[in-house]
């Protein structure tokens, strides 16, 4: 079914009925316009834990068929008071547009780094959060063109992951992948992070049967969950490769960390 | 009645008018090249296949039999250049049957373009014809309208510019075998490298008047690394909902059983699964 | 038959959609989303040890028509950068004069120049995705080389959409598909380009132009060169490609069954 529905833009939704043509021609000016957009590929992953939260991305940038640099990085430090974000707390990943992820990326820098200044404290995550999706709504008939994930430690203390969509819409969550492999990657994440279609042998008779419990993954193990998760998305995704950039935010502060993928 | 089927033309452009999108086919997004040198001639492939941006086979076999002494590196959609080079090798080696003769390679680059400019570009197959024949050595490059080319080195697919490149830079007439194997694999690598839609390993095939040998996997730049986990699931933890055990004995309750008689079983290749 | 234009062959409304006649209208409001119109191709770079090498040949095309032979696509700021610009002639031409006022104004400031090649191409990008984002591109894709603020080699790509990369080495256009697989094999990465020399990196532009001459049909053998280091820019701007083979086409018949 999902075959049929429609790329015409004249059209939305379903439609393989013959009475669903238009019979009014579009109104306003035809033209073959000048496209403001473009897909420069890679993939990006996030998943908080109990104390910590990683977020991931690769480091090919592509259009087209063509590899433009193998090393631009779509993870970010936000809101340091330095350029070399030393002492920043928040990580930003943005992937699909480079040029609107790099605007959205500066302008949420300069907001926290100006929060900084006027109230003499660092903004929270969750702050961070909600600010982030107003910027993105407040451009909602021309958005960025990017799936952003927002991460930190919350006030607890505790992995914060915020995942968005391009306007704005924005959910607390476990674990998320974006960008081009985000399909390759998120029924592995449902299953390895929140332990989704797993139950615990001999726990039960059919619908009886006990899930298995959810509980969160150490740090360790989610750093080598993230390495596999790329390592398969770059085997089976042509646009993810080159590099893993992962960020490591815990009450450290944020660590990197740098492993090279295959080039092909 | 041999030949395609035209019957649901009709429909599916009136489907595809509605909105209805084509179905994708998996194309061969690749590089292939060719290249002669002093007593034969040299092709190469890589071994992605890709539909959209994902890849449909990390291991696909570009190199296609046409005679024993003519192959054939196929580009564009896979299941066209499948089915034109088995074609032509079908008609080729009747062709030869029926003269008494080897095939010849501008034999089989004829048909090839005849066959493919009948059907104005429709079969996508972009192709390098390489051989030996009793006339010499022969290399051409097929496009899928029916044009052709002969040049003593050929590239040809999404990644033919990038595989051009080393050509143009590395090439120089009269080269031994072993110097124009190293350039072919080259050019393939820069094709793997550069262009997103070629990738894996190398192919090679190398054919002299005497025999042609195929190198399947002549580098493999692009292992796979270890994993960092197992992935072993304990028994049990996929939920059962339902279970109905059928024996073998009363199997013919359900389906017909006709006893061959034999005690061997079929061996299939063993699945590649976690140790 | 009928009077029915459907009669006639024209495209029924129940399998195409209506006719959309907009097409046909040639007033109303201007639009300002154009097209490249004068066109410059390929522009190539590569970073080696004290700095970067960059070339473009000097054509401008339009269309298929070499139409100027002359044209320098390579231009420097303040003795810190070299600009490569590829696409639109037009606004090549108005990014050099807003570069010029850039220069000037820099040059009367109290503490004189101070913008290096990473800086002007953090400015360039603005402005690109500024004009972008206004729905009224510069049709340009621009390599910009030169050194950064410590002084090391910088090399980094902006376009018409605002798109910005930096790598070891950057090519755009037909450059992209042709010139950066051989680059690439010299320099695959920051360390292997801090190995090369300045004499082995204009070796291999060089090289590149020569492909690109012999393979993209927009391009000649008439092209600019520049070294930046932090010493300065050299720039050629009448170099003359060398070492063309063209010998094999003598031995080529046909294009395919024709023997002599």
């Amino acid at each position: 079914m999902a075959a049929m529905f429609s790329q015409n833009p004249l059209m939305n939704g379903p439609n393989y009925s013959f009475n669903q043509t238009p019979t009014a021609a579009a109104a306003g000016n035809k033209e073959h316009a000048f496209y403001p957009y473009t897909d420069n590929g890679g993939s990006t992953l996030a998943i908080a834990g109990e104390d910590f939260t990683i977020i991931a991305g690769d480091t090919r940038s592509t259009s087209g068929y063509n590899i433009n640099t193998r090393y631009q990085p779509k993870v970010f430090k936000i809101g340091g008071t330095t350029s070399s974000q030393d002492d920043a707390n928040i990580i930003l990943s943005v992937v699909g547009f480079a040029a609107d992820g790099e605007a959205l990326k500066e302008r949420l820098d300069a907001i926290v780094k100006m929060y900084r200044y006027q109230h003499g404290k660092p903004m929270s995550v969750k702050a961070c959060a909600q600010r982030l999706s107003t910027i993105l709504y407040g451009k909602r008939f021309f958005p960025y063109y990017v799936h952003a994930i927002l991460g930190g430690l919350d006030e607890e203390g505790k992995g914060a992951v915020y995942s968005y969509d391009p306007v704005g819409s924005y959910e607390r969550e476990q674990c998320r992948a974006g960008g081009a492999a985000a399909s390759l990657i998120m029924p592995f994440l449902d299953n390895q992070v929140n332990f989704k279609n797993q139950y615990m042998p001999g726990s039960g008779v059919g619908h009886d049967l006990q899930e298995r419990e959810r509980k969160p993954l150490p740090l360790v193990e989610v750093e080598a969950l993230v390495k596999d998760a790329f390592d398969s998305a770059v085997e089976r995704h042509i646009e993810v490769g080159d590099g893993l950039l992962m960020m490591m935010a815990t009450k450290n502060g944020i660590e990197e960390k740098y492993i090279p993928l295959k080039r092909d | 009645m041999p030949g395609f089927d035209f019957s649901n033309h009709t429909r599916n452009a009136a489907l595809h008018a509605r909105g209805v999108p084509l179905p994708k086919s998996t194309s061969t997004g690749t590089t292939i090249v060719g290249c002669i040198f002093d007593g034969g001639v040299v092709i190469a492939a890589d071994t992605r296949a890709t539909s959209g941006p994902i890849v449909a086979d990390k291991n696909c076999e570009k190199l296609h039999y046409i005679a024993p002494q003519i192959w054939c590196a196929g580009a564009g959609t896979a299941a066209d250049t499948e089915f034109t080079t088995a074609l032509i090798s079908s008609q080729l080696e009747l062709h030869s049957l029926s003269t008494g003769r080897k095939p010849r390679v501008v034999t089989c680059m004829t048909m090839l373009k005849q066959h493919l400019f009948r059907y104005q570009g429709h079969i996508g197959a972009y192709l390098v014809v390489a051989g030996v024949d009793p006339t010499g050595v022969g290399l051409f490059t097929v496009h899928a309208h029916g044009s052709t080319d002969k040049l003593p080195y050929v590239t040809m697919g999404s990644g033919s510019l990038a595989a051009m490149s080393v050509f143009e830079t590395q090439w120089k007439p009269s080269l031994t075998q072993e110097e124009a194997v190293k350039l072919a694999s080259n050019a393939i690598q820069a094709g793997i490298f550069n262009d997103l839609g070629s990738g894996s390993n190398v192919d090679v095939a190398i054919i002299t008047k005497d025999k042609t040998t195929l190198k399947r996997g002549y580098v493999r730049p692009n292992q796979r690394s270890e994993k960092q986990k197992s992935y072993i699931f304990a028994r049990g933890t996929t939920a059962v909902l339902n279970e109905k055990i059928i024996r073998k004995e009363e199997i013919s309750k359900y389906v017909s059983v006709h006893d061959l008689g034999s005690e061997e079983t079929a061996s299939g290749e063993k699945m590649d699964i976690d140790a | 038959m009928n009077h029915l234009p459907q009669g006639w062959g024209r495209p029924r409304d129940d399998v195409y959609g209506a006719y959309d006649a907009s097409y046909l209208q040639n007033s109303g409001p201007n639009q300002h989303t154009q097209q490249p119109v004068v066109t410059g191709t390929s522009v190539v770079a590569l970073k080696f040890k004290e700095g970067v090498v960059i070339a473009a040949d000097n054509l401008a095309s339009y269309g298929s028509l070499a139409r100027f032979t002359d044209v320098k696509r390579l231009r420097t700021f303040a003795d810190a950068a070299v600009v490569g610009f590829g696409g639109d002639v037009s606004d090549m031409q108005y990014l050099d004069r807003l570069l010029t006022s850039l220069d000037t104004e820099e040059a009367y400031g109290t503490t004189g120049h101070t913008l290096n090649a990473h800086n002007l191409h953090t400015y360039l990008s603005k402005v690109f995705y500024k004009r972008r984002s206004e729905f009224n591109p510069l049709w340009n894709q621009v390599l910009v080389a030169g050194v950064d603020q410590e002084k090391k080699p910088f090399l980094a790509s902006a376009d018409l959409l605002g798109t910005t990369f930096s790598a070891p080495s950057l090519a755009t256009g037909f450059g992209a598909h042709l010139a950066q697989p051989i680059l690439r094999t010299l320099a695959p990465d920051e360390e292997a380009a801090a190995g090369l020399s300045k004499e082995q990196a204009v070796e291999a532009i060089k090289e590149c132009m020569k492909v690109l001459f012999y393979r993209d049909a927009r391009s000649m053998d008439k092209y600019s060169i520049a070294v930046v280091t932090k010493d300065g820019i050299d720039l050629r701007e009448n170099e003359k490609l060398e070492a063309q083979s063209w010998a094999f086409a003598e031995k080529i018949r046909g294009y395919g069954t024709q023997v002599n």
